[in-house]
């Protein structure tokens, strides 16, 4: 009777090109990895392992570019919750405008990347650049740094610059969850003589945690696939620092070495679904205890 | 003066520090694309002097942004039309009939809101389909890429549908593929609306998909149009703000009417980067 009425061939189409273009790729992945696939040359060659030599091999620099990626991630994840929660706390309440501050911290999450990209370019000139001009009109010369020229520097802007970008769209997600905990619960602690740090400590926090993993696993695939923000900010630079396994890929890709890009690729994607597959089950579950 | 007063008054002083720091770059490109050469080289705060209107007809002329700007006017429009199409059917077959089969592709279509592109051998993909290098292609490929997340989204909407909906539309013989667009389809119209700005404005940011995929210039979107405007303008920082101004404010004005939205649907779903 159901398979009548909702037909399951109704979403054929959909899983179809889903499967083509998303999920098949993918897979090839694997397969052209084993392979010495480049622009040069029209045949392709099995050559088993040897990208994944090339990749771990000590005389290059894939590793740095997984571990620039971990580090990113890592690095996001922490940066944005902890300052998202921490204006979400001081926000929660007693703030006239509300809805006028929602709107303008919500805003750097739906400018594109690129154009943040740029604009922080600008702002991070070690010269002309807004941050270094406001630090020696502070007197706090000593402070004004190249951030995005100097190796020590670079990648900490980078992560800077998305932690701008995407620390207020955390903070909007653990706001309504904070705006959805009972007023009872801190009510009934504060007669049981609970201090602030015990209210936070044994209220708050145990009931936010589902807005806190929701918001760590958005971060979290988030950093693992950062691309345009390395790509506009440094391209990498200097040198090899700042690359990440997305540049690192798109620069296989336009030197031709299809191959060493679809081995770093299939590396990312293997990792990323076993994760993904955890992650989703989560989140179907708790769907299904909504309804 | 209560400790109760200052500490609101801290607090709504943070609230404005909050908002300020995220409006002084977008503010920063704005009074910039208005001062000449020599004042926006410096990119400062200031105010600009006089208003030089004339940056934004240079970019327009010099940046072919017409162009630009209806490609990407296509490609978003296209690929959201495309995507909610393919979404909103699944999403409801999904929902309304959980036999095995649909919960396992249910969970395969959003394992994609995780799973990474492997951009290269997608190549191979586009080559076989012979999409590479058109405008039909990125449409589709915006949409494919969309569908994970709508599908998440519109199928914890279709839930909160009543059933009864269906069973009168079944007792008044519709066939199914009408009981789903002229009865549950309309009914979808919040979720959806939801679904079509995040799509939207998602295609209208995305910059990788061009990048990896067209080669063409007259085919790159706003985008990309802009990235290449600076490589050639790096110097004349008046007209790259300019050209970021022109880039960003249809993004900006959508969020700014469809906020409520934007917000609910982002943090609702919350799975999105």
């Amino acid at each position: 009777m159901r398979n009548k009425i909702y037909p399951f061939y109704f979403a054929l189409g959909t899983v179809g090109v889903y499967f083509i273009f998303f999920v098949v790729p993918g897979l090839m992945g694997f397969y052209y990895s084993l392979t010495d696939w480049n622009s040069y040359s029209d045949t392709i060659t099995f050559i088993g392992l040897d990208n994944f030599k090339t990749l771990f091999s000590s005389g290059e620099n894939y590793v740095s570019y997984i571990i620039n990626t971990l580090n990113f991630t890592a690095s996001t994840v922490i940066l944005k919750t902890a300052i998202g929660l921490l204006f979400a706390l001081i926000l929660n309440e007693g703030i006239k405008l509300k809805g006028f501050h929602r709107v303008m911290i919500f805003m750097p999450s739906i400018v594109p990347m690129l154009v943040v990209g740029l604009i922080f370019k600008s702002i991070l000139n070690p010269a002309t650049g807004l941050l270094n001009e406001a630090l020696r009109w502070m007197g706090l010369d000593f402070m004004a740094q190249k951030w995005l020229v100097d190796a020590n520097w670079a990648f900490k802007s980078i992560i800077g610059v998305d932690t701008w970008k995407g620390a207020g769209y955390i903070m909007i997600i653990l706001l309504a969850g904070l705006q959805s905990i009972s007023r009872s619960y801190y009510e009934a602690a504060e007669i049981d003589g609970a201090n602030s740090w015990h209210k936070f400590k044994y209220v708050t926090l145990p009931l936010l945690m589902p807005a806190l993993v929701v918001t760590t696993v958005l971060n979290l695939l988030h950093g693992l696939k950062v691309f345009e923000a390395v790509y506009v900010l440094t391209n990498g630079g200097p040198g090899y620092a700042t690359d990440v396994l997305y540049t690192a890929i798109f620069k296989e890709f336009s030197m031709g070495r299809y191959g060493v890009g679809t081995a770093l690729s299939s590396l990312l994607f293997l990792f990323m679904t076993i994760v993904g597959y955890f992650v989703i089950r989560l989140m179907a579950r708790e769907e299904g205890r909504d309804q | 003066m209560t400790p109760k007063f200052i500490q609101k008054l801290a607090r709504n002083g943070i609230a404005w520090l909050l908002s300020l720091v995220t409006f002084l770059p977008l503010y920063l490109i704005i009074v910039n694309s208005l001062k000449d050469q020599m004042g926006a080289s410096s990119m400062s705060i200031a105010l600009p002097k006089a208003l030089h209107w004339s940056n934004y007809a240079i970019v327009v002329e010099q940046g072919k942004l017409l162009q630009s700007f209806l490609n990407s006017l296509l490609y978003a429009v296209g690929s959201t039309v495309l995507g909610i199409a393919l979404a909103a059917i699944a999403a409801y077959i999904f929902a309304r009939n959980q036999s095995r089969l649909n919960r396992f592709m249910y969970f395969f279509v959003i394992l994609g809101i995780a799973m990474p592109i492997n951009f290269v051998t997608l190549t191979k993909v586009m080559q076989f389909t012979h999409l590479i290098n058109t405008q039909l292609g990125m449409v589709i490929l915006l949409a494919v890429m969309s569908i994970p997340f709508s599908v998440f989204l519109i199928y914890g909407f279709v839930g909160s549908v009543p059933r009864e909906l269906d069973e009168a539309g079944i007792v008044d013989g519709c066939s199914p593929l009408r009981l789903f667009y002229s009865i549950v389809a309309p009914l979808l119209t919040p979720v959806i609306v939801t679904v079509g700005i995040l799509n939207f404005m998602g295609a209208w940011n995305d910059f990788v998909l061009p990048l990896y995929y067209l080669n063409d210039s007259n085919m790159w979107p706003m985008t990309l149009a802009v990235y290449n405007f600076f490589g050639r303008f790096s110097v004349n920082w008046n007209l790259v703000s300019a050209d970021i101004v022109l880039t960003t404010l249809p993004v900006i004005i959508i969020y700014l009417l469809g906020q409520k939205y934007i917000i609910s649907g982002m943090t609702s779903g919350s799975v999105k980067g």
